[in-house]
């Protein structure tokens, strides 16, 4: 499915210090039941939002006004562990998230952050402890991602680190442009392959 | 210079590598089940792609079935829903389809190797995390995205950066109630839950020589409640003899043609490692897990940790205990349960209910205790009705129900109530993984069935001497 390309993005950001987070808690499973892709914001970290009577939790950042709007999110180490349910990166890209910080991912959610249009951004421990500084501090601290230069920067002070992602990854999210394409263009090629598997 | 499994297997499978990119990895064997596939089906369809190879799919409807009365209606209309949408297509594509009530039907990971579709030296991938179990088998399998299985369905291949490598040995002999799972979950406490991210697991050593393909898919399974991208055993003469005369399996003279690549899957000495951890058997307990992420576990006899005697955040570490209402120190041995589960990808085979019933055999389940004991598939369930094993369950105040993935995931009606705990045979103890506001306790089918009976945790080698 087709997303907004990524190039250079500045924004204020929600704050997730807690570690381990799962895929169950950015999207619990029985919300898993739908056969199309809409809406998967809506129970975007439903029972962390909501309390069990459907009231929102006040104190969790992702319903702070002061953050509402932010396209980044920085999160705890080993963010989206566990289940491979891509529904978890739809619903960070649904609830308008294009960037997830944090100094460790779980392989399988970050391969479906890019495959969706969200830029997992690996940063030093020590770099995620100054940005989430930072966030308490001022909650209207803003942070530069860029892309092209691989880079990312704390805008107040001017504090950066550089992050790694492959060139064929990159090119897509800049381009907005997906694995299919690039597969089905050496269709012949994987064909010919195929005929040499012996089961 | 020397091979790893994991090196012969990935790189016979690499059709091309991209320039500072993944490598165009092909797959040989692709389940889909209807939870991860439909939106997959779509985007093709938008695309004007089709399946270019249906007989290298296989679909089963394992996660949202109801696991009573499957021969009705399915009443959620979602989950009716979105089997239907598997169903309608696997048939449009001309892909294999068992749905509910099909005899071959069962949880994906289970119904693949019983069927003989799961074989040595094949890449394997499902919109499942747990899709490691098949690595039981010596071949590379793991989950991927829903995008990933549109790429599958449309090209045959993904687009995957090659992990690096583990290796770990567990040495000697377990003992006496120690299973599988133990080995697991001991592995996983030492790893964390993240310890091996960025890595494919070879497990080695006598244990997992030692071991059945049962309890080899079972330590398999669990590779990524670690971080790791799969996990996977050489294959060897246990191997060959529980696939062999499979449905799937290669006959005559493809089956020696097969054997005869089969025969090269190890790792030769002296092959290089990223890195490699050791452990003795010995020193694995029964183990139990008291947090909320599958790296938290213990020997069921221990306290659980403090906070400053681990390393890591403490907030963390004090909001999963604050979520399980447990304690710094206390012990879990006589914890009042509410729910036991035996079932799932990864405790849902006959071995599982043999060593359960091993347990309850002549004994009654406690009547705080809530039991739901869920086969793999409809063929674990033959087994268990043609080793009298149903007898032993019903007699000891069990109900065997019907196959599907149940009470692991709670996508179904069989969801643990809020603030109730239970010691589950499963994969995940994740805030809410079993209904929200549920508390899970992870262990083996030997420690579920000893608390089952006895109504509190339980240390299961006290009821086997």
């Amino acid at each position: 499915m087709a997303y907004d390309k990524f190039g250079v993005l500045t924004s204020t950001a929600y704050p997730l210090p807690t570690e381990n987070v799962d895929t169950d808690q950015i999207i619990p499973a029985r919300f898993l039941k739908a056969t199309e892709r809409v809406d998967f914001d809506v129970n975007f970290f439903r029972d962390w939002r909501y309390n069990q009577d459907g009231t929102p939790k006040v104190d969790f950042p992702l319903n702070k006004e002061i953050y509402a709007g932010s396209k980044i999110l920085v999160g705890g180490r080993n963010f989206g562990s566990g289940s491979s349910r891509e529904h978890a990166a739809w619903s960070v890209y649904d609830f308008g998230l294009r960037c997830v910080i944090s100094s460790a991912f779980a392989d399988i959610f970050k391969n479906n952050c890019l495959n969706v249009g969200v830029l997992p951004v690996q940063v030093s421990a020590a770099f995620a402890d100054t940005l989430f500084a930072a966030i308490m501090a001022d909650p209207k601290t803003e942070i530069n991602v860029d892309l092209p230069n691989q880079k990312v920067t704390l805008v107040a002070t001017g504090q950066s680190e550089s992050f790694v992602i492959n060139t064929y990854k990159k090119d897509n999210m800049l381009n907005g442009f997906d694995d299919i394409d690039y597969l089905k263009n050496i269709e012949g090629e994987i064909t010919e392959f195929a005929k040499t598997r012996p089961f | 210079m020397a091979n790893t499994l994991f090196d012969k297997v990935w790189d016979s499978h690499v059709v091309r590598q991209v320039k500072d990119g993944p490598d165009v990895f092909f797959i040989d064997r692709h389940f889909i089940h209807e939870v991860t596939s439909p939106v997959a089906f779509l985007g093709l369809e938008s695309r004007g792609n089709s399946v270019v190879y249906p007989g290298r799919t296989f679909a089963t409807a394992d996660h949202n079935t109801p696991t009573i009365n499957q021969h009705l209606p399915v009443a959620d209309p979602l989950s009716a829903n979105q089997l239907d949408a598997l169903e309608n297509n696997a048939a449009k594509h001309g892909i294999s389809h068992w749905g509910l009530g099909d005899e071959n039907n069962g949880i994906v990971h289970v119904v693949g190797p019983e069927n003989g579709i799961t074989l040595p030296g094949a890449t394997i991938v499902c919109g499942d995390s747990h899709t490691s179990t098949h690595g039981a088998f010596g071949a590379i399998a793991f989950g991927i995205g829903t995008s990933e299985v549109e790429m599958v369905l449309s090209t045959q291949c993904i687009m995957q950066p090659k992990p690096m490598k583990m290796r770990i040995n567990v040495n000697g002999k377990l003992g006496l109630g120690v299973t599988p799972k133990d080995v697991a979950l001991y592995i996983i406490a030492k790893q964390t839950t993240s310890g091996a991210t960025g890595y494919f697991v070879e497990y080695a050593g006598d244990v997992f020589e030692d071991m059945s393909m049962e309890g080899r898919m079972t330590v398999c399974n669990l590779s990524i409640e670690m971080g790791a991208r799969g996990g996977m055993i050489a294959p060897d003469a246990k191997t060959y003899d529980y696939i062999k005369g499979r449905a799937q399996t290669p006959k005559g003279a493809d089956w020696d043609k097969a054997m005869k690549y089969w025969e090269t899957l190890y790792t030769e000495e002296g092959a290089a490692f990223d890195v490699e951890h050791t452990y003795e058997a010995s020193d694995i307990e029964p183990m139990i897990t008291y947090g909320t992420n599958p790296g938290m576990g213990m020997g069921v006899t221990n306290s659980i940790p403090t906070a400053e005697s681990l390393e890591g955040g403490v907030e963390t570490y004090r909001k999963s205990l604050g979520y399980m209402s447990f304690n710094e120190g206390d012990s879990m041995i006589g914890k009042e349960i509410d729910f036991v589960f035996l079932g799932s990808c990864t405790n849902g085979r006959i071995e599982d209910f043999r060593g359960f019933c091993s347990i309850v055999e002549g004994r009654q389940k406690a009547d705080n205790v809530t039991a739901w004991l869920v086969p793999g598939s409809h063929k674990v369930v033959d087994q268990i009705k043609e080793e009298g094993l149903d007898k032993i369950i019903t007699d000891a105040g069990f109900v065997l129900r019907e196959p599907g993935c149940s009470a692991c995931l709670a996508m179904n009606d069989d969801k643990i109530p809020s603030g109730k705990l239970s010691v589950s045979t499963s994969n995940r103890n994740f805030e809410g993984r079993q209904g929200p506001g549920s508390r899970t306790l992870l262990a083996s089918p030997l420690v579920a069935a000893a608390s089952a009976v006895q109504g509190v945790v339980t240390d299961p080698r006290t009821l086997l001497v």
